[in-house]
C-alpha cells in the first residue's frame, strides 16, 4: 500500500517532469520564434497579424501590452456574458436549459475569464451545449493563453528585449500551444470512455424498472482543455469525480498529468527565453519541493479512515473514503487535490471537503502561495514577485545592490512585488472575516464548528488564488457570494499580472550591468534556499492564524 | 478602442478555430473511434431500451441484487454530487448507522467502508470486491442460487483497476448484476 502510493506519485509527477523538458521547448520555440528584425515573419506570424489587424504590426510598451489584454479578456467577459444571459433563446440547447440570475452570470463570466472556473452553477444542471461549450469552453482556451502570453512578455522584458505584442502571443499561446495538446488529451480521453455527443440526456429503466436520466454531452473537448489550461470548472457539478468526466484508473492518471504539464513547461520557457536554464532549474527544483511536502501530507493524513465511522461496526483499514471514487485506487483523490491547487487548476478528483481535516489544509496551503507551479504562465510571474522579494532580502543581508539578472532591484519594484502578494493575503483574509462575522457566510455552511469557518476560508482562497475548486458543500450561489467573489477572482487576476509588468518596464528602464562575483548567483542552494524561505515567510505565514482556526482546530479536536 | 476591435478579431478567430473546430474534430473522431463510449457507455436490451450507463451507477433497493455505494444524491445522474461533509460530521455517522443496520453489519463482520461511504458525485459505479462478497450470502438466498456460483461470479468480474498500482479490486455493479440475471435465468430455463 505504501509501496504503491510513492510509485504512483513518482510515477505521475516525475513522468510529467520528464515531458515537460520538451514541451517547455516547444513552447519557447511557438512563443518566442526570435526577433523578427533579423528576417521576414514566418507563415504563422503573418497569418496571426492578418487576424489581428494593425495593432499586431509592432512590438507594445508594458502599458500598451497591458491595455491590449485588458481590452482582450474585456471582450471575453462581455461575449460569455452575453451566451449565458441568453442561452435560452440560441442553439444547442436540447435538454431546454433556462436562463440564470443576474449575480450568477457575473460570477461564472468572471470565473472563467480570470482561469478560476470557481462554480457556483451545476454544469449538468444550469448550462447548454452552446454555454458550455462557446461560453465557457471558449474562455478555457483565451484565458490560459492570456496567462502565457503574460510570461512571454515578462520574460522577455526581463531578457532586455522589447515585451512583443499581446494580440500575437495571445493567438500564439491558443492555436500553437493550448490547441494541439488538448486535441491530443481529448482524443485519449474519448478512447478511454469520455463522451463526446451533442445528443441530449439519455433516460434509461433500471433492472428494478427505475427511471434514471442519465446527462451527458460534448464532455472529451472540454475537459482536455479545463485540465491542460489550469482552468478547472468542470462539464459536470461534481467535477473530475463524474464517471463520466473520468471514466477510470488511467484517465484519471492522464487527467493529473494534464494539470501539471504547462504549468512546469512554462519554468523551462521562461528559462529559454531569458537564457538562463541553470536558473529556471533552480525555480523549478523549489517549486518541486513545495509540491512533494504536500503532497507527503496529504496522502499520509487521507490514510486515516473516516472519523465519523469509528464507533461504529465499520472497516477502519482503508483510509477515508467520503467523496472519493474506487476506480482512481487510494492515492488519486489526495495527490489530485494537491496537483489542482498548486497550480490554479481547481478541478477535483474528490471532494475536498470531505477531506481529512489535515488533508484539506494542504491544497489551502497551494492556493496560499499559488506559485509552486501555480496557473499556465501566471505561476512562475507569481513566482517571479518572489523571487524580486527574496533577492531584495538577500541583498539587504550581504550589503550589496540587490539585482536580478543584472537589473537592479530598488525600493519601487520592491514596492510593487510586496503589493502583489499581499493582496492576496488582504482578499482572503478579509473576505474570510467578512463573511464569517455575517449572516453572507454563515447561513450558507453545511458543516459545523471548525469546518464551517474552512469552508468559507477555501472559498475565499480559492477565489483570490483563481483556483476554482471548493469545499462544495457551501451554499455559495446567493447574491453577496457571487458578488464577493466575482470581485475578488478579477482584482486577484490583473493585480499581479499587471505589476510584475510594471516591474519588468521599471527594470528595463535602467541600465543592466554585467552580473559579478559580488551579486547574488541565482543558480546555486543558497538562491533555492533565499526563495524557498520567502515563500514560507510571505506566503505561509501570513495564513497560519486562519489555519489555526480552521483546519488545525478541526484535527485536534475531532481526530484522535 | 483599435484594441478593443483587434480583440473582436482575435475572438471570433479563437471562437471559430478553438470552439467549432475542435469540438466538431473531437466529435467527429470520437463517433468514429468510439462510438459506445462517446455516447455515454449505454447498456440497452434486444428491443432498444436503454437499461443504463456501464459507467454510472443506479440504485438497487432490492435484496436479490448487489447494491451499491450510498449517494447523496440518490443516484440522480442529472444533478450529480457528494455529500461535502467533514468526515468528522456528526451526519456522516448517522448514516453509517443507518447501513449497519441495513446491511445487518456486526463488530465481529464489519462492513467493508465503501459501502458506508458516498463517492464524490453519488454515481461511483464499482463497489469494492470485499464489498460485493459481504453481499453475497443475500443475494444468493433471496435467488435461490448456490452461494459458491455466487461467489464465483464476483470474483470472475473483479479488476484491479490500476493493475501493480492498485490493490483493492472492485467491482462494477450493475454488470454484476446483469451477469447475475443472466445466471438466474439460465437455472430457471
Amino acid at each position: 500500500m505504501l509501496i504503491q502510493s510513492i510509485l504512483f506519485v513518482v510515477l505521475v509527477v516525475g513522468g510529467t517532469a520528464l515531458i515537460s523538458w520538451p514541451l517547455g521547448r516547444y513552447m519557447k520555440w511557438a512563443m518566442d520564434p526570435g526577433d523578427p528584425s533579423s528576417g521576414p515573419a514566418g507563415w504563422k506570424d503573418r497569418a496571426f497579424r492578418a487576424v489581428g489587424g494593425p495593432l499586431t504590426a509592432q512590438d507594445q510598451t508594458w502599458k500598451r501590452y497591458m491595455v491590449a489584454m485588458l481590452a482582450f479578456n474585456v471582450v471575453m467577459f462581455v461575449v460569455v456574458y452575453g451566451f449565458l444571459a441568453l442561452q435560452q433563446y440560441l442553439p444547442l440547447n436540447p435538454d431546454g436549459k433556462e436562463g440564470l440570475e443576474a449575480s450568477l452570470i457575473f460570477n461564472t463570466a468572471a470565473s472563467f475569464t480570470t482561469n478560476t472556473n470557481l462554480q457556483h452553477y451545476s454544469g449538468e444542471v444550469s448550462l447548454s451545449y452552446l454555454s458550455q461549450l462557446g461560453g465557457l469552453m471558449w474562455l478555457q482556451f483565451v484565458s490560459a493563453a492570456t496567462g502565457i502570453a503574460a510570461l512571454a512578455a515578462l520574460a522577455r522584458g526581463l531578457a532586455g528585449r522589447p515585451l512583443g505584442n499581446f494580440f500575437l502571443d495571445v493567438q500564439r499561446a491558443s492555436f500553437l500551444v493550448l490547441l494541439p495538446l488538448a486535441f491530443v488529451v481529448a482524443i485519449l480521453l474519448v478512447v478511454g470512455g469520455v463522451p463526446m455527443t451533442f445528443d441530449g440526456a439519455a433516460v434509461a429503466t433500471t433492472l428494478e424498472g427505475v427511471q434514471q436520466t442519465i446527462a451527458r454531452g460534448p464532455v472529451a473537448a472540454f475537459v482536455a482543455i479545463k485540465q491542460l489550461g489550469t482552468n478547472g470548472g468542470g462539464f459536470f457539478g461534481p467535477n473530475s469525480t463524474h464517471p463520466l468526466e473520468n471514466p477510470g484508473f488511467w484517465t484519471n492518471i492522464l487527467e493529473m498529468v494534464a494539470i501539471i504539464i504547462i504549468p512546469m513547461a512554462c519554468v523551462w520557457m521562461f528559462g529559454r527565453i531569458i537564457g538562463r536554464m541553470r536558473h529556471a532549474g533552480v525555480i523549478f527544483a523549489v517549486m518541486l519541493a513545495f509540491l512533494l511536502v504536500k503532497t507527503t501530507g496529504a496522502v499520509w493524513f487521507e490514510a486515516a479512515p473516516t472519523q465519523a465511522f469509528a464507533n461504529l461496526p465499520i472497516e477502519q483499514t482503508v483510509g477515508n473514503l467520503e467523496g472519493k471514487e474506487l476506480r482512481f485506487g487510494p492515492t488519486g483523490g489526495p495527490l489530485w487535490s494537491v496537483l489542482t491547487s498548486s497550480t490554479s487548476n481547481g478541478s477535483v478528483g474528490a471532494m475536498h471537503d470531505s477531506l481529512n481535516p489535515m488533508t484539506g489544509l494542504m491544497p489551502m496551503i497551494g492556493m496560499w502561495l499559488n506559485a509552486t507551479f501555480g496557473g499556465v504562465g501566471v505561476g512562475m510571474v507569481n513566482m517571479f514577485l518572489y523571487i524580486v522579494v527574496g533577492v531584495f532580502i538577500a541583498g539587504m543581508m550581504i550589503g550589496r545592490t540587490p539585482e536580478y539578472l543584472g537589473w537592479r532591484v530598488e525600493a519601487r519594484e520592491v514596492k510593487f512585488a510586496l503589493f502583489a502578494l499581499l493582496a492576496h493575503g488582504l482578499f482572503i483574509l478579509g473576505g474570510t472575516a467578512l463573511f464569517s462575522a455575517t449572516p453572507w457566510g454563515a447561513e450558507t455552511l453545511n458543516n459545523v464548528g471548525p469546518h464551517g469557518f474552512s469552508e468559507i476560508l477555501y472559498e475565499f482562497t480559492s477565489a483570490s488564488a483563481n483556483n476554482g475548486s471548493g469545499f462544495e458543500g457551501l451554499g455559495d450561489n446567493t447574491g453577496p457570494w457571487n458578488l464577493a467573489t466575482g470581485i475578488v477572482m478579477l482584482l486577484a487576476r490583473f493585480i499581479p499580472i499587471i505589476l510584475p509588468l510594471a516591474i519588468v518596464g521599471s527594470l528595463s528602464a535602467k541600465r543592466r550591468s554585467a552580473e559579478s562575483s559580488g551579486t547574488l548567483s541565482v543558480e546555486g542552494g543558497v538562491f533555492a534556499t533565499m526563495l524557498a524561505a520567502t515563500i514560507v515567510v510571505v506566503g505561509a505565514l501570513t495564513f497560519f492564524p486562519a489555519a489555526t482556526l480552521g483546519p488545525i482546530a478541526e484535527h485536534v479536536i475531532y481526530m484522535n | 478602442m483599435q484594441a478593443l476591435l483587434a480583440s473582436i478579431r482575435i475572438a471570433a478567430a479563437t471562437m471559430l478555430i478553438c470552439v467549432a473546430g475542435y469540438a466538431t474534430a473531437v466529435w467527429a473522431v470520437a463517433q468514429a473511434v468510439a462510438p459506445d463510449g462517446a455516447n455515454g457507455s449505454l447498456i440497452t436490451r434486444a428491443d432498444g431500451t436503454i437499461i443504463g450507463s456501464r459507467q454510472v451507477a443506479q440504485a438497487f433497493t432490492q435484496p436479490g441484487y448487489f447494491w451499491p455505494r450510498p449517494s447523496a444524491v440518490d443516484y440522480n445522474a442529472t444533478a450529480a454530487g457528494g455529500s461535502n461533509k467533514s468526515p468528522t460530521s456528526t451526519d456522516l455517522t448517522d448514516r453509517g448507522q443507518e447501513l449497519v443496520e441495513r446491511y445487518g453489519a456486526a463488530p465481529q463482520n464489519p462492513l467493508p467502508a465503501d459501502l458506508a461511504a458516498a463517492s464524490g458525485a453519488g454515481l461511483d459505479p464499482h463497489i469494492s470486491e470485499a464489498g460485493a462478497l459481504y453481499q453475497a450470502a443475500r443475494v444468493a438466498e433471496a435467488r435461490g442460487l448456490d452461494l459458491a456460483r455466487v461467489e464465483g461470479l464476483i470474483r470472475n468480474a473483479a479488476v484491479s483497476p490500476g493493475g501493480f498500482l492498485t490493490g483493492d479490486r472492485i467491482v462494477n455493479v450493475l454488470e454484476l448484476n446483469l451477469a447475475l440475471d443472466e445466471m438466474s435465468r439460465a437455472q430457471v430455463g
